[in-house]
């Protein structure tokens, strides 16, 4: 696995060594599923291994259907894979727990709980007295900006809102990693941009491992400090790379030469397949009119 | 919406316009061209509208038939008998007896008799009806003995109850573990699901040998007239809750027991509850036959009874006293329904509002 695709400058290898030098929080381990429907053996991850350390933003980028999302969820439990093994600071995983909290790209808050209830479920479910577990919760939803909303119920709140109580639900647990599928997929591209940048600031603020996916490569660039790139039939990992453009981030780094490099390479990682299709499925001409559109 | 906007070049400008066109009342173009457009929500005054005419409707035919002479009226009433012998004022008799008898009066050189246009005895008018229903309350049963009307309703609701109750108590906590643990909806489902295909009345005369000829077996037939259909009833509602849900728990440190009554039970509540509202009505549709086991009681009772009599005002009565108090009870659970799932999108507020726009989406913002 080569993870070398741009002559790293000095500055860039001295933040990954001191990256690397940080435990590992997360090691997933030569992780194979394999769906069997219908008779016909289908292999969704094949022999995934990769690490993440303590504090980083990891990004798993993949095309649609390559098994990030079975990834995420053998890593927080829901799935069991078919082999390979998933260590948590060094503890096998068993089954969902709160040391992986997760934020789905569905809206997973409970509908019948207000945003403030809804933030205290983990911790009531750990046995935390009512008192601590209110004040606690509510320490969350001022993190995440929600304070004013802190009584509405979710259907009152807008698609960004919902997915910010649901990253404060997540967090209120102190999870060891945040898993995320795909959190913003369903917002528009504004509210995305603005989670996008909110999930910075509280990734700086609080003390959390981020495992991040996403089909978005600008998002994965933005955001991350390693991303993942998986290839799909089978999946395997395709790359593990180094994201060189300097933190902190803001959107103008968006056209700066790094942030330009990384997305063309991440693109040429990923597009392969793209083209394919347009070659498999040639478009009849369906007008008669207007032979200049293009 | 191309039907509404204005013609050529003044086509709204911006979006913002466009906006404000959607959201205005639109209330005032009660009946728009587009009013049966398939789902599409109505305004609140349509709704209210529409609800009440389906309440006037049926009355309006029912008084036309009754109070309009030449609608229907298939029978003569003897006011005037004359010579005839069979004849008594009061008495119903065909048209075509009546003319006949009349044509040999006029032959023998007797005056005519004399009567009016009536319906027959089984179809009371409204009045008779309204009226039998305040009699019914202030007069004495006809036998000593005979329950009065309000006894017997008031057994009726008590057998309903029982059996609704019962079959709840069972009912609903296992048809929430089968929906929740498919071990349980395997050994369980298949057994009720054979057992529901057999009506509950053939267990009448089981019931009856078991539990005696009094109220016992008639809450039997109401427990397994329910509570098949209430156990996969409700596993169904079960399994359609969101397993998402369920996984956004357990990534949250939710045990199993946790799940159970921190998820499920609330996350179904509001499929459940109605759910129950429906069950109930069918609960009411096993009470005839109920009440006709053993020794028969209640409404059943006091509708033979007074079919016996021919008081069929009396009937009437009694059978929209059944419709109001399933309508009152429904109209009621609904009402409560809101008052207990605060969270439940569409908040209509107070009794009648509610009535109204039922099920139904407010179009306004
Ligand atoms: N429960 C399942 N049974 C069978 N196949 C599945 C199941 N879940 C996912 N898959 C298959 O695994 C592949 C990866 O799916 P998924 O992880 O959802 O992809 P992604 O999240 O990257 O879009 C897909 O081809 C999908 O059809
Ligand atoms: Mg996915």
């Amino acid at each position: 696995m080569n993870s070398q695709y741009l002559p790293q400058n000095q500055d860039v290898a001295t933040r990954f060594a001191k990256l690397k030098d940080r435990p590992v929080v997360l090691d997933v381990r030569n992780l194979t599923k394999g769906f069997s429907s219908g008779g016909n053996q289908h292999t969704a991850l094949d022999r995934i291994s990769f690490q993440v350390f303590r504090r980083e933003f990891m990004c798993v980028l993949g095309p649609s259907g390559c098994g990030k999302s079975t990834l995420i969820r053998i890593i927080a439990g829901l799935d069991t894979p078919t082999s390979g093994e998933i260590l948590l600071d060094g503890n096998q995983v068993q089954g969902p727990g709160s040391d992986r909290g997760m934020v789905f790209q569905s809206y997973t808050l409970f509908p019948w709980l207000t945003v403030k209830k809804n933030v205290m479920f983990g911790l009531r479910m750990s046995g935390q007295s009512l008192s601590v577990a209110e004040s606690e919760a509510l320490e969350w939803i001022d993190l995440v900006g929600l304070k004013k909303f802190k009584n509405s119920y979710p259907h009152q709140l807008s698609g960004g809102m919902k997915q910010r109580v649901a990253i404060a639900r997540a967090l209120a647990n102190r999870p060891r990693i945040l898993l995320m599928d795909e959190p913003f997929g369903a917002l528009d591209a504004q509210s995305r941009a603005q989670m996008q940048a909110y999930l910075l600031d509280i990734w700086k603020n609080v003390d959390v491992t981020i495992l991040f996916i996403t089909h978005d490569l600008d998002e994965a660039v933005y955001l991350s400090d390693r991303i993942l790139v998986l290839g799909t039939n089978p999946s395997r990992v395709s790359e593990l790379i180094e994201n060189p453009v300097p933190r902190p981030r803001n959107r103008a780094q968006f056209t700066s030469a790094t942030f330009r490099a990384t997305h063309h390479h991440l693109e040429e990682l990923i597009h392969p397949p793209c083209a394919e299709v347009q070659e498999r499925f040639p478009i009849p001409r369906m007008t008669t009119i207007g032979d200049d559109v293009e | 919406m191309s039907s509404t906007s204005p013609p050529n070049g003044e086509r709204s400008t911006t979006l913002v316009d466009q906006a404000k066109k959607q959201t205005r009342p639109i209330d005032k173009h009660l009946f728009r061209k587009n009013l049966l457009a398939p789902f599409s929500p109505l305004t609140h005054l349509t709704q209210t509208v529409m609800v009440w005419l389906s309440f006037l409707l049926p009355i309006v035919v029912w008084c036309i038939v009754s109070y309009v002479p030449f609608v229907w009226h298939p029978l003569i009433k003897i006011t005037d008998p004359s010579k005839v012998s069979y004849f008594k004022p009061d008495i119903l008799v065909e048209k075509k007896t009546f003319a006949l008898e009349n044509e040999k009066l006029g032959k023998s050189g007797f005056p005519p008799a004399q009567g009016i246009p009536a319906n027959p005895v089984f179809l009371p008018a409204p009045h008779e009806v309204v009226l039998a229903l305040y009699k019914s309350f202030t007069t004495p049963p006809r036998r000593n003995g005979e329950p009065w009307l309000h006894e017997s309703i008031w057994h009726s609701i008590q057998i309903i109850f029982w059996g609704f109750l019962w079959s709840s108590i069972f009912g609903v906590p296992l048809g929430i573990l089968c929906g929740t643990f498919p071990l349980i909806s395997r050994l369980g489902e298949p057994a009720v699901d054979f057992i529901r295909y057999m009506p509950a009345p053939v267990f009448g005369a089981l019931a009856v040998a078991v539990m005696g000829i009094y109220d016992s077996p008639k809450i039997a037939i109401i427990f397994l007239g329910t509570f098949f259909q209430q156990v996969l009833v409700i596993a169904n509602t079960t399994r359609k809750l969101d397993t998402s849900l369920i996984e956004a728990a357990q990534t949250l440190g939710a045990g199993r027991l946790q799940i159970l009554f921190k998820v499920v039970l609330p996350g179904i509540s509001v499929d459940l509850y109605s759910d129950m509202r429906i069950l109930l009505g069918w609960a009411w549709t096993y009470l005839t036959v109920a009440e006709l086991i053993g020794t028969s009681s209640g409404i059943s009772y006091f509708i033979n009874q007074q079919a016996k009599y021919r008081v069929y005002d009396n009937v009437f009565a009694c059978i929209f006293l059944i419709g109001l108090i399933g309508f009152t009870t429904d109209r009621l659970l609904d009402f409560i329904g809101r008052g207990l799932f605060p969270w439940k999108q569409n908040q209509n507020s107070g009794f009648f509002k509610g009535l109204f726009t039922s099920n139904s989406k407010a179009l306004e913002t």
